[in-house]
């Protein structure tokens, strides 16, 4: 166990230095000149020297990059040159919508999954099961900003009931929960798709064992068998994809939060770009990468968790 | 059992459909997908304009089919890209094993770190949205997964009898790998790469409705959504037939994924 957990922990790092290492370095390949972009076309070249000087531009790229991995290490991701203001204050303004999208919509992803999927595996066979898996087929091909386009299309344009986009700011707690409930839904069903499959799949595999069969000799009601019995062993498959799924809702976030016009770090990252913000993008980036490793380095400790006998394999 | 042949008509239709209309809009289309006529916007479906025109009086049902031909021609060239990178890296961990394996596999799960989004956005910030960022983002995502799928079907057939007899015989790793191992994973190839060609349409669609991917005036299913978008209370019919295309192109695709896999393994279909 203990040294499983070391050796995870280890690569774990090791995949953190790489990722921060791609995104730097991809990043500072960047033809054209920072200093210019801050200063417009109108400037001189010494006051142009005078700040790539200040901003240690000419400094060896190693150089650069370990200062620049220092500084994100302690929460400095050096200063915005579009917005002035230091990276890290940018983040931490913007970082609260992203993560409640974030949460709300996995949330409402795995309520959708587990009920749907649940549902399908206890009618197999039946119309129940094949409406689930049509719906399924169908809400894996639809992307995630086509059905949002659609709610706001339905609920904005049409029944007028929610806000096409926007946000209120979180002072109208009311106001912020209905601009999310589009967007939170959005993302959700295109997950749910897909981890619905996956549900269906695994608790139809348990639902086959001797226990099951066990429980439904001495008589226990169907509906506390499926979710007290099966769907706790099922949920090592479960587990996998959301965790995969994780990868794609940082990616889904960032687009969800452009369709409606959210505030958070998928809009900013997108303002960056417009402005070849570099040291904006950059941590921006690198935030959603490790996001997406740390989750993964989540999924795999959380399997010891779900299956205790796992703990034994690994050791 | 039954819904095997299903999924592979359907999608193969779907397929059809889609690249039918991509090839077919090289030489003909109703209209100039790109004419505008602003006297004509927002025109209803007639005989002439199919599905009616745009705000700017460009026919839907023309850009329609030339955003057919950006999102086949985009997904094909992306999946070809990372297959050819993503199989030579798999089949050279397979043949090699050892440390080489080790190092390829590492780096392909570090490569999952980074969605295809992340990466165009990278390379959007450092040398501005476009097409070719877009394709090259999409590719580079593609070659872990065919890294990994190339290598776990070729390390099946490093194990097969006649492999060992080919090297007992004297044969190199090479040979062998281009005379028995490459013929034998081209099924699980070309599944996945039918899988990919899906996930390449949603993420063209994705990063050009972002403004990362086609640039005007180029039609493009993302584009067209991402222009609809903002005359939603105007005419919210402009936003329903891009969607649909899209849809239509990844199912179909999914599909033809499914139905081949089942096909190439039919003790899968069963299993499943």
């Amino acid at each position: 166990m203990a040294p499983y957990l070391i050796r995870r922990l280890a690569g774990f790092a090791a995949t953190l230095l790489a990722v921060s290492a791609v995104v730097f370095f991809v990043m500072n390949l960047l033809p054209g000149d920072p200093a210019l972009v801050i200063l417009g076309i109108d400037s001189t070249e010494d006051a142009r020297a005078a700040l790539r000087a200040q901003l240690g531009l000419d400094d060896p790229p190693l150089l650069r990059y370990a200062a620049w991995v220092r500084g994100a290490l302690g929460g400095d991701f050096g200063q915005s040159y579009m917005f002035k203001v230091p990276v890290a204050d940018l983040i931490r303004e913007r970082l609260a919508m992203t993560l409640t999208l974030a949460v709300a919509a996995m949330a409402l992803t795995v309520a959708l999954a587990l009920a749907a999927g649940v549902y399908a595996a206890a009618s197999h066979g039946r119309a129940g099961d094949w409406a689930v898996m049509a719906a399924s087929q169908v809400g894996i091909a639809i992307p995630a900003f086509w059905l949002s386009i659609l709610l706001v299309i339905l609920f904005a344009v049409v029944l007028r009931w929610l806000p096409p986009g926007g946000f209120p700011g979180w002072d109208d707690p009311a106001g912020a929960a209905r601009a999310l409930i589009l967007p939170a839904t959005a993302l959700a069903v295109v997950q749910a798709a897909v981890l619905a499959r996956v549900t269906r799949s695994a608790v139809l595999e348990v639902m086959g064992q001797d226990f099951v069969r066990t429980a439904t000799a001495q008589g226990l009601p169907r509906r506390r068998i499926l979710w007290r019995h099966v769907l706790p062993n099922a949920l090592v498959p479960i587990v996998t994809i959301v965790g995969l799924q994780f990868a794609n809702l940082v990616t889904g976030t960032i687009v969800i939060e452009n369709v409606f016009y959210l505030p958070g770090l998928g809009r900013l990252v997108f303002q960056g770009i417009a402005n070849r913000d570099l040291p904006l993008v950059q941590a921006l980036v690198l935030l959603f990468a490790v996001a997406v490793v740390t989750v993964n380095l989540i999924v795999d400790l959380a399997y010891l968790w779900i299956d205790p006998r796992l703990k034994g394999r690994v050791g | 059992m039954k819904r095997r042949p299903v999924n592979l008509i359907f999608g193969a239709a779907l397929v059809a459909l889609v690249t039918g209309a991509a090839l077919l809009s090289l030489v003909w289309t109703p209209h100039d997908p790109v004419a505008l006529n602003v006297a004509n916007r927002f025109a209803p479906a007639s005989a002439t304009h199919w599905l009616g025109t745009d705000q700017l009086g460009r026919d839907v049902a023309s850009m329609l089919m030339a955003g057919a031909r950006t999102s086949v021609a985009v997904a094909f060239v992306a999946v070809v890209l990372g297959a050819l990178a993503g199989v030579v890296l798999g089949l050279t961990a397979a043949a090699l094993g050892g440390l080489v394996d080790d190092a390829i596999m590492r780096l392909a799960d570090f490569g999952f770190a980074f969605p295809a989004l992340l990466f165009a956005i990278m390379l959007a910030a450092v040398f501005g949205p476009s097409l070719t960022n877009a394709v090259i983002a999409i590719a580079f995502v593609n070659v872990p997964t065919f890294a990994r799928v190339a290598r776990a079907a070729a390390h099946q057939v490093w194990t097969r009898g006649y492999v060992l007899a080919a090297r007992a015989a004297g044969r190199g790793r090479l040979a062998i790998t281009l005379d028995h191992v490459i013929p034998n994973i081209a099924a699980p190839v070309i599944v996945q790469a039918t899988i990919e060609f899906a996930i390449g349409i949603l993420a063209e669609a994705a990063l050009s409705y972002l403004g990362l991917g086609v640039q005007p005036p180029v039609p493009s299913w993302g584009r067209m959504l991402a222009e609809a978008q903002t005359l939603l209370f105007l005419a919210p019919h402009l936003a329903i037939w891009p969607g649909l295309c899209i849809m239509a192109a990844v199912m179909g695709f999914n599909l033809l994924g499914d139905g081949l896999r089942d096909a190439a393994d039919p003790r899968l279909a069963r299993a499943r």
